[in-house]
């Protein structure tokens, strides 16, 4: 690529600092493990870390909290991609924390919470002491004021209140014993620009993100495509409609928008007039309150 | 490459730091420059209609609210940021609050910008707190400095009110080192001139707001003179495929590098040219700031983290005495004969404070020599001693390796910002 104002864009200068953020990780840190779940976010996280060592492979191993309520489209990408990385995967199971009653199941049948417990056991387990997270600061406001590097204590706790200063790309990696730092090397991308760069770079994604006919059942303004783990309740009609998914949660609540976009090109023109959030738009768990997502992350939610 | 619209791809980042308090309607400004960009989405507008229902006006401000404890006190306690983008150009944000801890959150918001935006009341003119933005914004070395005077519609737009307060700033700011002053009369509440000229004030022909944060000339603003490559890891693939590949991996400071150019390692001194450089695409002809990209070397010299790459004739100072304007962001004070750890670009030493020259008071930029220690928000002259040399040059001259952060070894938090200068 010939730069002759010596510029770069807007992806390759994002893609720059995020690549700086990942190696400062391992440099300072001791054993770092990257969340990746097959979702967008985490494969471009994936790509860029790939991208930080090469042609070394990534020197760390991935992880990935499985609720058991997983879109199985997605979980093939990741085992697929993961292999063809040469990483190692570790898989954090919230059905067998539920089997040995470490946790509980909720009544409203949403496992977002209880995959906390799940995360921050692992971590105690590996010695996991940076999280590679794919959230990104447009997403909520209380991502807002993350930290790329986050700090928490021993419990997994964010403290809003009290996070470091964070200057410049001098980042502090420091802890003591117990103590983590999570890490958002997506921090200042937002949506468009992660599809944007899907594109750019000719990224795999999993099928569910582009549109396709699916059995669907709507449920308070949302359609749920229907799959092993939604059937249409009594009284609720289910009808077929062209739809896909903008963002992949888990299988039970995680909502589809009408879409004709069967392209990544498609979908990059509907994210550019789209006018909704894409957690208002497909989260039924994010809908609780206001501050649902702060609530969840001082408890050691991604 | 996939056939995506060209413009899209090749824009630029602004990034911009907004000081003033709520009162100068701080907020409402950041709003409205979300929502008339489209960067505010239909679920986000609808709980913020909601919770201004009653009023004349929907609340913009509240867009910008974030964490339950700031709705509930009714103030902002970290910066934020936030991003949104026209055709011609993508804008990062950073929110600083103006009254908690404002120094820290000033510092730290305008550290990465290329723009700072001061909010002015029209109604009270250039405040304490507006002397004290601009100059954080000029000490941070912030190129771009705008001054809106808002609530224009207060004072019935009035060309003499805009002047003044104009030429009051614009002699303030002769003394700052402002290299660009741009002053922009605006209504956030009702729009003008914030996206578009406002037919309320005839008398201005300056751009509005956003036109000027979309054609403010950033480029030359970066050192490409220089070179200056601080190694940051060492990539050793050790398989079969790459047996003697040893590549030095960092982000390019500032300069330009190329292969075949002739450098020097320090703290070696050892030179030797560049065999080959890495990009997240493979090989590229140059390399320049701030490209994470990685270097071969033709000779196998020991180079590790913490070392620098440069060109023979032009090499950083290489010291142990570092003279800086230090931003200080801890409760407990900073006082001469302290240790603490410091991180200059990828290389972290020990440092104790030989020296507190003087405490600068940030509203009347007077110097108190009689200062015994630095406390909270205070920033001040100090002279450091480290247990190791650090590459360096003069923070006016290079941001990053003008640049450093302290950190107390004890509690590991960041506990201040230091600017590398060797003037008084």
């Amino acid at each position: 690529m010939t730069t002759p104002d010596y510029r770069l864009s807007q992806l390759e200068t994002l893609e720059a600092e995020s690549i700086h953020m990942i190696r400062e990780v391992v440099a300072e840190l001791e054993r770092p493990v990257l969340l990746f779940s097959g979702g967008k976010d985490s494969i471009v996280m994936l790509e860029l870390a790939r991208k930080a060592f090469a042609p070394a492979r990534i020197p760390f191993p991935v992880m990935h909290v499985d609720t058991g309520l997983n879109f199985p489209d997605v979980l093939e990408f990741r085992d697929r991609r993961v292999a063809e990385l040469g990483v190692h995967l570790i898989v954090a199971s919230v059905p067998e924390a539920i089997a040995r009653g470490t946790v509980r199941e909720e009544p409203n049948g949403s496992r977002n919470r209880i995959q906390t417990p799940v995360l921050l056991d692992a971590v105690e387990k590996h010695g996991f002491t940076a999280l590679f997270g794919g959230a990104r600061r447009d997403e909520d406001k209380a991502r807002a004021k993350e930290r790329v590097f986050s700090f928490r204590d021993e419990f997994g706790q964010w403290d809003p209140k009290n996070q470091r200063p964070e200057l410049w790309d001098l980042y502090n990696g420091r802890i003591h014993l117990g103590e983590s730092i999570r890490v958002f090397p997506l921090s200042n991308w937002t949506e468009l620009d992660i599809w944007q760069y899907i594109a750019v770079e000719n990224i795999a994604i999993p099928s569910l993100y582009l549109a396709a006919e699916r059995e669907v059942v709507e449920r308070q303004g949302m359609l749920y495509a229907v799959n092993e783990f939604i059937s249409p309740r009594e009284g609720e009609q289910t009808r077929r409609e062209t739809v896909r998914y903008r963002t992949v949660g888990d299988a039970n609540l995680t909502a589809a928008v009408l879409s004709t976009a069967t392209t990544v090109e498609d979908v990059i023109a509907e994210i550019a007039v789209t006018r909704m959030t894409e957690r208002g738009a497909t989260r039924g768990d994010d809908k609780v309150s206001d501050a649902a997502m702060e609530d969840r992350k001082k408890e050691g939610y991604f | 490459m996939a056939p995506v619209e060209n413009d899209t791809i090749r824009k630029d980042i602004l990034r911009i730091a907004t000081a003033g308090s709520v009162d100068d309607g701080k907020s409402t400004l950041i709003g409205r420059l979300l929502y008339d960009s489209k960067a505010v989405f239909e679920d986000q507008y609808e709980a913020v209609e909601r919770a201004s229902a009653g009023g004349d006006y929907v609340n913009l401000a509240l867009l910008t609210d974030g964490l339950r404890a700031e709705r509930e006190q009714g103030i902002t306690i970290d910066v934020a940021y936030r991003y949104f983008a026209t055709p011609r150009r993508t804008f990062i944000m950073a929110d600083t609050p103006g009254h908690v801890q404002y120094t820290r959150n000033m510092v730290t918001g305008a550290s990465t910008a290329d723009l700072a935006i001061v909010l002015v009341d029209a109604r009270k003119g250039m405040l304490e707190q507006s002397r004290r933005h601009a100059f954080l914004a000029s000490l941070l070395r912030v190129p771009h400095l705008v001054v809106a005077v808002n609530k224009m519609d207060l004072v019935d737009w009035s060309e003499q009110t805009y002047e003044a307060i104009r030429d009051e700033f614009t002699s303030f700011a002769a003394k700052l080192n402002v290299p660009d002053l741009t002053v922009i009369p605006i209504s956030a509440l009702h729009g003008d001139n914030v996206v578009t000229r406002s037919s309320a004030s005839p008398w201005y022909d300056g751009p509005s707001l956003l036109h000027h944060l979309e054609h403010v000339h950033v480029a030359s603003d970066r050192n490409l003179v220089d070179t200056r490559f601080p190694v940051q890891f060492v990539i050793r693939p050790q398989s079969d495929a790459y047996h003697d590949y040893r590549g030095y991996a960092g982000t390019v400071a500032s300069g330009v590098l190329r292969p075949g150019d002739e450098v020097q390692v320090l703290p070696s001194g050892l030179t030797t040219t560049i065999a080959a450089i890495d990009g997240p695409r493979g090989p590229v002809d140059e390399a320049f700031a701030p490209m994470s990209v990685t270097v071969r070397l033709t000779d196998d010299l020991d180079v590790s983290r913490g070392d620098l790459i440069c060109r023979p004739a032009n090499a950083p100072r290489v010291s142990q005495d570092i003279d800086a304007m230090v931003s200080w962001m801890a409760d407990t004070e900073l006082r001469p004969g302290q240790r603490l750890a410091v991180k200059h670009t990828t290389r972290s030493v020990r440092a104790v404070v030989k020296e507190l020259q003087y405490r600068l008071d940030v509203n009347t930029l007077h110097r108190d020599r009689e200062a015994t220690g630095l406390g909270l928000n205070d920033i001040g002259r100090v002279r450091l001693r480290t247990t190791q040399p650090l590459f360096v040059d003069d923070y006016a001259r290079n941001r990053v390796t003008g640049r450093f952060i302290l950190i107390d070894e004890a509690t590991n938090s960041t506990v201040g910002a230091g600017m590398l200068s060797t003037g008084s």
